[in-house]
């Protein structure tokens, strides 16, 4: 057998593993759904442009003369006070809310995965001081801790993104240490020393990569609530500002309207809902492919 | 010229109980003065000792995987305990380690060729071709196919794994090898091919051993000298064939007792120790052994004996020794 056949049998062997994973994701009827939900919201800021009927009501545009309509065929979603199509305003909000969910998310990551991985790798004094820390951020609700960051910070949807990271970080790193810690005992990682590898490749090309797959669960699920809670920030007002279409910010500026007209808090609220729903079945649904105890049926 | 590896004094304490500000308030002895030596280049020094005398800690010490907290360790003359970072790296190339688990000893995200690898890429910096064609000829000495190069551990058998894992301990020709327990987590089938392949190895390329187990057929097998742990202290050494034969300390013999042998007329000539073993947080200030021992003399409660020469290089620490039981 010559070397490139073996690589080619090596590459059917793992497409047929990923086959198997989504024959796993595709056998769950709720991550299936949530999995369904979350291509569905990509597709949408995707196309956004395209699919709104009125995608300048997504910016400064105002039509006074039909401000609050109800729900029709004009206006799947009815319309605000401002006259804007608050269906193309949703759709544009999706762009809006991966956007939060993609950079908050990533940026918690990044600062919660590597202090995870020397927390655990380096253990002693260094894991101590880095854990302590941890703490003091985890004993504040995350909420309230992103609040008043995002109020020093100043009302922005970035700065709320940047509050909502750093009240996040932390769950990361305690994941990450936890598996860097009984990692490090492996003997895999003691050969590596033993072979006078650096601590810094044994970290990237043997600790991160066996320790990432529950990180990866916590953060597909993270997702739906980092998206809650800069929808909650805008509607404090302390996240995105007028006129972004915001979910959020327009549940926010919605309620002063809902006893009269019920579609303004309605549609975005709902948005909101479904697409917090999504990541989580789908976060459900990824736990069970990664976790080699669930796979074996 | 120096021997090979020269252990003296080596001492690994492991804090136990620890007060808030991280002072140690007691220490485990794990390894508690050892005193080794493998003087010629190609032969087997075997510890043997029950689980939790020292001896996994002792091998993980000698390597440097573990700090140690007093001693020397002389590795072809030099003090490896005294070397900076860019020196132990150099000589790491000619010390490895082959594990007792062989599934948690390989990397289960990477090939076999990248673990083989590893080794070759730090220190020779090879790659392509002059990497695939070393990895291919490390796995033919271990009696792997070049065909296994592509898969990933969980494709292989206990004994396949251990042979990929002295592959890689294999990869920079290393002098010297600390083979922790190599074969007890194997299927006994496999145990004796594992074997045989390691004495086929060092016939062949001039490896010393320092062979840890539990098992003193496996002891009998490979070592040409042997020392026998209790409770982190070397109770007896010598040469394999006279140590195997006549132990001397109480703990040997029953140690050597207990091992079975295929003739049923023999049965119940095991020396059955009574007694736990003490802790090794806090040991005994006189012979370790003196609570289990059973030919203990006042003596033995009061001061500890040391490893003295009784002749013929047949080292002891008992007060009774030569006198028999």
């Amino acid at each position: 057998m010559s070397v490139m056949d073996i690589s080619s049998g090596q590459r059917r062997a793992r497409l047929a593993a990923l086959r198997y994973d989504l024959y796993l994701l595709r056998k769950n009827v709720l991550s299936m759904a949530g999995l369904v939900v979350v291509v569905l919201l990509v597709l949408a800021a995707a196309v956004a442009p395209v699919l709104a009927p009125y995608p300048a009501d997504a910016g400064t545009q105002v039509h006074m003369s039909q401000q609050l309509l109800p729900p029709s065929w004009a206006h799947l979603f009815g319309t605000d006070e401002m006259g804007r199509d608050i269906f193309s305003r949703v759709l544009y909000g999706a762009r809006i809310s991966l956007g939060i969910g993609v950079f908050t998310i990533g940026l918690a990551l990044l600062i919660g995965v590597p202090l995870g991985l020397v927390a655990g790798y380096a253990g002693g004094v260094v894991d101590e001081v880095i854990m302590r820390v941890t703490d003091v951020f985890l004993s504040f609700p995350p909420l309230l801790l992103a609040t008043a960051v995002s109020a020093m910070l100043g009302p922005s949807l970035v700065n709320a993104m940047i509050a909502i990271a750093i009240a996040w970080w932390p769950w990361y790193t305690r994941l990450i240490r936890g598996q860097a810690v009984s990692l490090r005992e492996r003997g895999f990682v003691e050969a590596a020393r033993a072979t006078g590898v650096s601590h810094l490749t044994i970290v990237f090309r043997h600790i991160l990569p066996n320790a990432v797959a529950p990180v990866i669960v916590q953060a597909s699920m993270d997702f739906g609530s980092v998206i809650l809670e800069a929808a909650s920030l805008s509607f404090l007002g302390l996240g995105a500002q007028p006129p972004e279409p915001e979910w959020g910010l327009m549940v926010s500026l919605g309620r002063n309207f809902f006893l009269t007209d019920w579609w303004y808090v309605t549609f975005p609220g709902l948005a909101i809902l479904i697409t917090v729903l999504g990541f989580n079945l789908l976060g459900d649904g990824l736990r069970e492919i990664l976790d080699p105890k669930t796979r074996e049926v | 010229m120096p021997p090979l590896l020269e252990v003296r004094g080596l001492k690994k304490y492991f804090p136990v109980r620890r007060t808030w500000w991280g002072g140690a308030t007691s220490w485990l002895h794990a390894v508690d003065g050892v005193d080794l030596r493998i003087d010629a280049p190609g032969t087997t020094l075997g510890i043997a000792g029950e689980s939790g005398c020292g001896k996994t800690t002792l091998g993980r010490v000698i390597l440097r995987l573990l700090p140690a907290t007093a001693g020397e360790i002389y590795f072809e003359g030099r003090d490896i305990l005294k070397l900076n970072y860019q020196a132990l790296r150099a000589v790491r190339r000619d010390m490895q380690i082959v594990f007792q688990d062989p599934y948690s000893a390989l990397d289960p995200r990477i090939t076999v060729r990248d673990i083989v690898a590893e080794p070759l890429r730090t220190h020779l910096h090879l790659g392509g071709r002059e990497l695939d064609d070393q990895v291919a000829a490390l796995l033919a000495e271990v009696g792997l196919d070049a065909s296994h190069i592509y898969r990933f551990p969980h494709e292989f058998s206990g004994g396949q794994r251990q042979r990929v894992v002295i592959a890689r301990a294999l990869a920079l020709h290393p002098k010297f090898l600390v083979l922790d327990e190599p074969t007890s987590a194997l299927d006994v089938s496999v145990q004796a091919q594992i074997l045989n392949l390691l004495k086929d190895l060092q016939a062949r390329l001039g490896l010393s051993y320092l062979l840890i187990s539990h098992d003193l057929s496996v002891v009998e097998h490979m070592a040409d000298e042997v020392a026998v742990m209790y409770l982190g202290q070397i109770v007896e050494r010598g040469p394999a064939a006279e140590i195997l034969s006549h132990p001397w300390h109480p703990y040997a013999q029953a140690l050597l007792s207990a091992v079975p042998v295929p003739d049923p007329g023999q049965r119940g000539r095991e020396i059955v120790l009574e007694g736990n073993v003490p802790s090794a947080v806090d040991p005994p200030t006189g012979c370790r052994f003196y609570s289990r021992c059973p030919v203990r003399r006042p003596v033995c409660r009061e001061k500890a004996p040391v490893l003295a020469d009784g002749g013929g290089g047949h080292w002891v620490a008992c007060h009774l020794a030569g006198h028999g039981t």
